[in-house]
């Protein structure tokens, strides 16, 4: 038993739902009690949709469970498929179903419908949303396509070139209630369709069972999003021998790297190095002067595997921030993200507790939170300036203009978005330093008019939340006046680091007081 | 669909049906997320699965930023296979939450459709922790499940689950029974004492450790329609529970207070004097929504056991044509008072298959639909006006002063689309329109 107060991510059902939603003529019937139809509003609410996620729920209910609850599946089932006479039928259970082992795939299996029937078994004690995604985008790809693989794969990638056509390659993983999918997708055909590119399938974002059977023409998989594809790309792999592309074109050197492996993998000669820098306004707005203040900016990333990734690749390669603190609620996504806070210098935090994840964030004294819609609010609460670049997300994250993170635009949009808040960081400082001349108009927060306004008081909250919190640590150690003067004129944001490292200095050299002269002793210690 | 028989009280008779079949309603959990605002000194802990946690947290809509006062004991593997006694963890996973909230005064261990299922014994539980925390912290238990509970009958277990904890006395008063906005209550308990009812409380209480006391001089004023429980112990305990409409709408909200000042007797001329204007004035605060409301058709899907109520005021005070009212079920015996009061005829369908009951909102017309979020969006895509049925549990809605508030809620939809309808969909035209 594990006590949870919010949660990164939703039972695997919902990623079951996440990929019958995303696709057309895919229904699912979930066998589940009244109540678990909540999942509806995600994508009605958070993601707008204009359409109900293609689900019927047998919504059994207490005095059912005593009489004959497989003849409810049965008839919910026949219901679902005479009404929406979908191409394919989705069968499964919800966490109270499984424990009532009516198995419903078997008896939907047995029913004789006209359509292909793909049981769903999905541990909802043991497994989450994301892996509940990926395992219901492979039943599917495997149940449609097993019937059509090779005895040997004789996949050819070079194929085009015989054929005398453009190569094509399927984009999978874009799903609903993935970080701006929609976008991405978009992105990514323009930039494939620029190296001359077909871009054969999109799945499951928008696909049919048609499309899933045309999987096997392409040349090439190229896996967007390895938490929902991976294991349906090794599949493509290891039966019709379809290759897949690993890199995830996220931030300038990833989409560099991204066109390189498409590249390679196809037999086509290598792309501009170049292409880039001119493809893209991030490289140059990083380089201009305007951006020298970035430099060492102090970043804590936490997200889902991928997004995580790539924001610490982008943050410590292409904007030359610190990265202070990295980490996923992903399990799955563990390895290569311990691997990429490794090269960092760093060790990586694998854990689904917000609140624990929120102690890191206020540990690292970060000046740029890069998260969920969790450490949004964490941030806020600590004063931090934040940019989400993950799911789980708000409505606000959905957003109406085109905004990949994927791509050249994707680099663009990504520069907008993290270094705005730090600009706004910059002039709450700002704010501070002139805030006693007379011009000044006390409650001048222009930034925070987007949140509400009442987040700069929080801001000086939270650093006196982190200021009496080690005072109280602190114990022996004295603050003088001027010391405490000094430690003033510091910008809030880096204040509790300035505090904790003036104390900790203090200790080392055995010193009782700090004074000013302690504060620049510190600071010189610690750059040094 | 079945018809179950008409309800006869005086001239006025409802066509009664009843369906079953897939449902599109919350489970009675999402009454946490405004019980755990109403008492800040109680903590909810759910005992259940990923899918309780993700469920109230999407229904919340957003995460309040503080650490909230609800929570879910996540049953694993382990707990299911018996490798782990899931008593000693649910011990431990509250001794663990107490120990971070000191602050909390009462524990709610919260049952769900997986702890139901597997039959895990809350209330021994809160026996065992009770005896082991020994008055410091008060633990109580109750079932939030979907196969037990719809949406709002989450209150009614948890205030039930309070009701013998309630101190005894024979004191006489007036006990309003229901999650109110503090405001609201403010404002009764003020026009209460105005009518020359002195002692008002409340349950739940505005601090989970303030219980209010109960007995045979108790009268229960009910402020929600869901409670049918918690009425039948405060019963048991002495008390008489009052029969009226609910307070919402101008109307309904006199006839209730109305019960009260009568059962205390109060002097009929001094209740019109304190009542009269302010009818006038709701009355006056009704007028423009009526406006808009007036001779619109409105259809209610089942969720929040608020139907009923509400089609009698959007009827009665506002004018709308009832098309079809849905309730999740039907107590008649506490419903008795706003059956009567619907136009003859009206159709009342208990239970849902959403399937069918969306095919009759499409055949229907109607220019107004109360329903759940996951619907509201699908159905405005197809052009019809909707209003969500969550927000009527969450906002200050009751009592006489607030009936223009609560039309509001319905016109304000009405009145956005009349907005900007014209503007996103223009006519075809030949002249451009800044000609």
């Amino acid at each position: 038993m594990e006590l949870t107060l919010w949660t990164y991510e939703g039972p695997p059902h919902v990623g079951a739902m996440r990929i019958a939603a995303s696709m057309q003529g895919v229904h699912y019937v979930l066998h589940a009690p009244q109540g678990d139809t909540y999942a509806d509003l995600l994508f009605t609410m958070i993601e707008r949709r204009g359409q109900r996620p293609p689900v019927t729920y047998t919504t059994f209910q207490a005095r059912d469970l005593g009489g004959d609850t497989a003849e409810l599946v049965k008839r919910h089932v026949q219901e679902a498929a005479d009404r929406f006479q979908p191409d394919a039928l989705l069968v499964g259970e919800s966490c109270t179903a499984e424990l009532i082992q009516d198995q419903p795939g078997a008896l939907a299996q047995g029913m004789g419908l006209p359509m292909p029937v793909v049981t769903l078994e999905l541990p909802a004690y043991s497994k989450k949303e994301n892996w509940g995604a990926a395992e219901t985008f492979y039943q599917l790809v495997r149940g449609l396509l097993k019937q059509t693989v090779p005895p040997q794969p004789n996949h050819d990638v070079k194929a085009w070139k015989q054929e005398g056509r453009r190569p094509r390659v399927n984009l999978l993983g874009p799903s609903l209630l993935g970080f701006r999918c929609r976008d991405d997708v978009l992105e990514i055909q323009r930039l494939l369709s620029l190296h001359g590119i077909d871009v054969g399938v999109v799945a499951p974002l928008s696909a049919g069972v048609k499309d899933i059977l045309r999987l096997p023409q392409a040349d090439l998989n190229v896996c967007l999003y390895p938490e929902v594809a991976e294991s349906s790309c090794s599949w493509l792999e290891r039966n019709f021998g379809i290759p897949f592309s690993k890199t995830v074109p996220i931030g300038m050197g990833a989409t560099h790297d991204f066109l390189v492996e498409v590249h390679a993998l196809l037999g086509m000669a290598p792309p501009e190095a170049a292409e880039g820098y001119q493809r893209s306004r991030m490289p140059w707005y990083s380089e201009s002067v305007d951006s020298t203040y970035l430099t060492g900016k102090r970043v804590f990333i936490f997200g889902d595997g991928t997004h995580a990734i790539a924001a610490a690749r982008i943050c410590s390669e292409e904007l030359g921030f610190t990265v202070v603190g990295l980490g996923t609620y992903s399990r799955e996504m563990a390895r290569p993200v311990r691997a990429a806070a490794k090269r960092l210098g760093l060790e990586a935090l694998i854990c689904d507790d917000y609140l624990a994840v929120e102690a890191a964030m206020a540990e690292a004294a970060p000046e740029l939170v890069l998260g969920t819609q969790m450490e949004r609010h964490s941030a806020k609460r600590l004063g931090i300036p934040c940019a989400v670049i993950s799911t789980p997300m708000h409505v606000q994250d959905v957003p109406a203009r085109h905004s990949p993170q994927m791509g050249w635009e994707g680099a663009n949009v990504i520069f907008d978005a993290w270094v705005h808040p730090l600009m706004m960081g910059l002039e709450e400082h700002l704010i501070g330093m002139f805030r006693h001349d007379f011009e000044f108009v006390d409650g001048h927060q222009s930034h925070l008019g987007h949140q509400g306004g009442a987040g700069a008081e929080n801001g000086t909250e939270v650093s006196n939340e982190i200021d009496s919190h080690h005072e109280a640590s602190s114990g022996q150690l004295v603050w003088t006046a001027d010391g405490e003067a000094e430690l003033k004129k510091i910008p809030f944001f880096v204040r509790g680091k300035v505090r904790r490292n003036a104390e900790s200095y203090a200790k080392e050299v055995g010193c009782k007081e700090i004074s000013s002269e302690t504060l620049y002793d510190a600071k010189a210690h610690y750059k040094a | 669909m079945v018809r179950t028989g008409s309800v006869d009280a005086g001239e006025m008779s409802a066509n009664l049906l009843k369906e079953s079949g897939p449902r599109e309603v919350f489970c009675g959990l999402t009454s946490i997320v405004w019980l755990h605002r109403r008492m800040p000194d109680a903590f909810f802990l759910v005992v259940g699965s990923r899918t309780c946690a993700h469920l109230i947290q999407s229904a919340a809509g957003v995460m309040i930023f503080a650490e909230p006062r609800f929570g879910t004991a996540i049953l694993s593997e382990r707990d299911l296979a018996g490798l782990a006694d899931a008593h000693d963890e649910l011990d431990r996973v509250a001794r663990e939450l107490l120990k971070r909230r000191p602050e909390i005064r009462t524990l709610f261990l919260v049952g769900s459709c997986p702890s139901e299922v597997i039959k895990l014994d809350l209330a021994r539980a809160a026996e065992r922790l009770n005896e082991e925390l020994q008055g410091r912290v008060r633990v109580v238990n109750y079932s939030g499940s979907g196969i037990e509970t719809t949406f709002t009958q989450g209150e009614d277990g948890a205030l039930a689950a309070l009701v013998p904890l309630l101190p005894a006395s024979d004191a006489r008063q007036l006990l309003l029974v229901g999650t109110l906005a503090d405001a609201v209550e403010d404002r009764l308990i003020h026009l209460f004492s105005k009518l020359g009812i002195e002692t008002v409380r409340s349950l739940p209480p505005r601090q989970s450790s303030e219980l209010p006391p109960v007995g045979p001089g108790t009268t229960v004023l009910l402020t929600q329609p869901f409670l049918t429980e918690t009425a039948r112990l405060l019963r048991d305990r002495g008390a008489t529970v009052l029969k009226a409409p609910f307070p919402l709408g101008a109307e309904g909200s006199r006839r209730w207070m109305e019960a009260a000042a009568a059962n205390f007797q109060c002097p009929e001329a001094s209740v019109r004097e304190v009542l009269d204007p302010l009818e006038a004035r709701a009355r006056i605060a009704l007028a423009p929504h009526r406006e808009v409301l007036a001779g619109k058709r409105i259809f209610l899907l089942p969720e929040s056991q608020l139907e009923l109520p509400l089609a009698r005021f959007l009827h009665r005070e506002c004018g709308m044509e009832l098309v079809e009212v849905g309730v999740p079920y039907l107590n008649r015996e506490q419903m008795v008072e706003e059956l009567a009061l619907l136009p003859d005829g009206t159709t009342v369908v208990e239970g849902q298959h959403v399937e069918r009951q969306l095919d009759r909102v499409r055949a229907g017309r109607p220019d107004l639909v109360v329903c759940g979020m996951g619907l509201a969006n699908p159905l405005e895509a197809e052009g019809i006006t909707t209003k969500w049925s969550i927000e009527l549990v969450f906002s200050p809605i009751h009592g006489i002063d607030q009936a223009g508030d609560l039309a509001e809620l319905f016109s304000r939809p009405l009145h956005r689309r009349q907005l900007i309808h014209p503007a996103l969909h223009p006519t075809p035209s030949d002249h451009p329109v800044h000609a």
